[in-house]
């Protein structure tokens, strides 16, 4: 049975310093919650919250509806898989697997059922006489999450489970861990600083940065509707193309970046959004450009809205299937991908075009998407 | 030659500590004419027992002529529970002080270190006196009580330094797991730390059977533990001067730390290396 979870203005200090600023969030049972952010934000702290192992400073958490604020972890009805495994090192991968249970007197022939069923689901039956010494880091990881599985809760709970793994084991895991939750529908709330594994795995992805969340939404909304200049920047690799610059109306609006020279390059933004931005010529802003966004001239399917301008390639980074060429506006480099054959020597001109209806707008001061 | 030089001067040290030995066992194996006869340094020409013997059961300490056994017996049994029972509080001490986190834990920590610090014969007198409220004066419980006091200050802080290098992670899973804090404890934490236990039970086993202090000024005759013993067997001022009996008798006192050093040490660095589990 899944459960959702409900924090209310939760707030958690240690000493003067306030990590966890008054936080609403609601997770429906069932979903999977990616919390991500920059290292420091908050988001391991949070997760300690709902797990238990940190005391609220203020506000309330509910699990399954019930009230859980002064509920020991034991009583959370939650399981959870740690960085670092955090497998106790002089037992057994069985009694690694069992410890919970046997702390909460479940019958033996329980136990050996529930011990089975995992260890074949997560392919370590072979090695349950093992000690986590004896195991490689992914067999660590399997183990982990065996142990936290056999507890069938209503939440599962992982804090960065994936950091610790070569980067083709990663993607094993993750694949898994996707699976793993859509054959047993339970709650998940998991912790990362990976985008691309927030992404990929979250049906709700929260971006929390300084203590706050910045945006809680799907991973499409937090793409391409991102809330501010923070959660365009960091979501998406290489990074959103941020230029700043300021509105000119000259039949039209358009975005003239700072510093580039007088009759350079300028943006010229589409009816729709320019109507949503009104008459606010002068107002400083910043462009956001993905990288995806920005091709070689007449590679993709014509659109509306598209704007075409050329500039010298100052360096060429293949990366396998794109190709990542980076230019300079107004003294800034910018990153555009565009089809390996297209890419042309550092110091030749290039045709760029933009599709600018996938361009953001922020504005300067406050951050904000406009 | 760096190397030539190194090993002589090691050499040189190693002669220097041995030496002793070599004269104090030699000593114990021959006969008190041949000690009369012969020089410090040379090797007994025929090799007796008798010495070990009569320093074991027969030997004079004091006016009782039982030789050291009866109080080597004494001190196994003060030596003992007393390892034992520092060596838990000390285990439960270092846990609850690094993994259980409490308002106030590093000024009760620098407390307890602080008893480190303090010569021993500052608290002869206070001590005789809780004693003998106790009603534990000139007793051997007395003295374990003593020892596991004094004890306390250096086994918190071997276990103290050995737990706060173990991950957080492995607790936190365990009250997950719905563990408390004495089934954590029992279950995943002491397992963890033998190589902390041998080496704090090879300090303690060596502080306490070795002490003299303590052992002269809270018991009394039948009590003394062999420490005192062997004071009170060499230092009688009747008869002649047997040195071989002295030496044996000597020896048969150090023994104990002795075995205890190369068995737990031995079983120590196995245990370090077959252990070797990386979080």
């Amino acid at each position: 049975m899944a459960a959702g979870i409900r924090l209310e203005q939760v707030q958690k200090f240690f000493g003067a310093n306030e990590v966890i600023r008054k936080i609403d969030l609601n997770i429906e049972p069932g979903e999977f919650v990616v919390l991500v952010g920059p290292s420091g934000c908050g988001k391991s702290t949070l997760l300690n919250l709902i797990a238990g192992l940190e005391t609220l400073s203020s506000g309330h958490i509910h699990i399954g509806g019930a009230q859980v604020d002064d509920t020991p972890p034991r009583d959370r009805d939650i399981a959870m898989v740690f960085q670092s495994y955090a497998l106790y090192p002089t037992k057994t991968v069985r009694h690694n697997i069992t410890f919970g249970m046997q702390t909460r007197n479940i019958p033996k022939p329980d136990q050996e059922a529930a011990v089975d069923e995992f260890a074949r689901l997560l392919q370590i039956d072979q090695l349950l006489e093992r000690k986590p010494g004896q195991l490689s880091g992914g067999q660590r990881q399997r183990v982990a999450m065996g142990r936290a599985l056999v507890r069938k809760p209503a939440v599962f709970l992982f804090d960065e489970p994936l950091s610790n793994l070569d980067a083709k084991l990663r993607i094993e895991m993750r694949t898994e861990i996707k699976k793993l939750h859509q054959r047993l529908g339970k709650t998940v709330v998991y912790v990362t600083h990976d985008q691309i594994e927030a992404m990929t795995l979250a049906t709700r992805i929260a971006v929390m940065d300084d203590g706050s969340i910045r945006q809680f939404a799907d991973p499409a909304t937090i793409y391409e509707n991102p809330a501010d200049l923070f959660v365009a920047g960091f979501m998406g690799s290489p990074p959103m193309n941020m230029v700043p610059g300021r509105l000119v109306w000259d039949e039209g609006l358009f975005v003239v970046p700072e510093r580039e020279h007088e009759g350079g390059l300028r943006f010229p933004i589409p009816a729709a959004a320019a109507a949503r931005l009104g008459d606010d010529a002068g107002r400083k802003v910043v462009l956001g450009l993905r990288p995806e966004t920005i091709f070689a001239a007449g590679t993709e399917l014509p659109g509306p809205n598209r704007f075409v301008f050329e500039r010298e390639v100052d360096v060429v980074e293949p990366t396998g299937p794109d190709t990542m060429i980076v230019f300079s506006v107004g003294g800034q480099d910018l990153i555009a991908r565009v089809r390996p054959e297209d890419a042309r020597a550092p110091g030749c001109s290039f045709r760029f075009e933009v599709d600018m209806d996938k361009a953001k707008i922020f504005d300067s001061e406050t951050g904000l998407r406009l | 030659m760096m190397r030539l030089v190194l090993f002589v001067v090691l050499g040189v040290f190693c002669i220097y500590y041995l030496i002793p030995l070599v004269v104090m066992i030699a000593t114990s194996l021959k006969s008190l004419e041949e000690i009369r006869a012969g020089s410090l340094l040379s090797l007994p020409q025929e090799v007796r027992l008798d010495a070990w013997g009569k320093a074991w059961n027969s030997a004079c300490v004091g006016v009782r002529c039982n030789g050291l056994q009866p109080y080597v017996w004494n001190s196994v049994l003060m030596t003992v529970p007393a390892v034992l029972i520092s060596t838990m509080l000390g285990a439960l001490n270092g846990y609850a002080l690094t993994k259980w986190r409490f308002r106030g834990a590093d000024v009760i920590f620098a407390l307890i270190l602080f008893g480190a610090f303090i010569p021993f014969q500052v608290v002869l007198l206070p001590m005789a006196r809780t004693l003998g409220q106790f009603g534990l004066a000139g007793t051997v419980p007395g003295l374990i009580l003593v020892h596991s006091v004094y004890g306390l200050a250096f086994t918190t802080l071997f276990f103290r330094n050995f737990f706060i290098g173990v991950s957080d992670g492995i607790l936190q899973a365990a009250k997950i797991d719905g563990a408390g804090f004495f089934r954590i404890f029992f279950g995943i934490v002491l397992p963890m730390s033998i190589p902390a236990i041998v080496v704090t039970v090879i300090w303690q086993f060596t502080q306490i059977w070795n002490d003299f202090l303590f052992g002269v000024a809270f018991t009394v005759g039948d009590s003394n533990p062999v420490t005192v013993a062997l004071n009170n067997l060499v230092n009688t001022s009747t008869g002649v001067k047997e040195y071989n009996v002295d030496m044996a008798a000597a020896i048969i006192a150090a023994l104990p730390t002795l075995v205890v050093y190369v068995v737990a040490g031995a079983y120590f660095v196995r245990g370090l290396s077959a252990g070797a589990v990386k979080g």
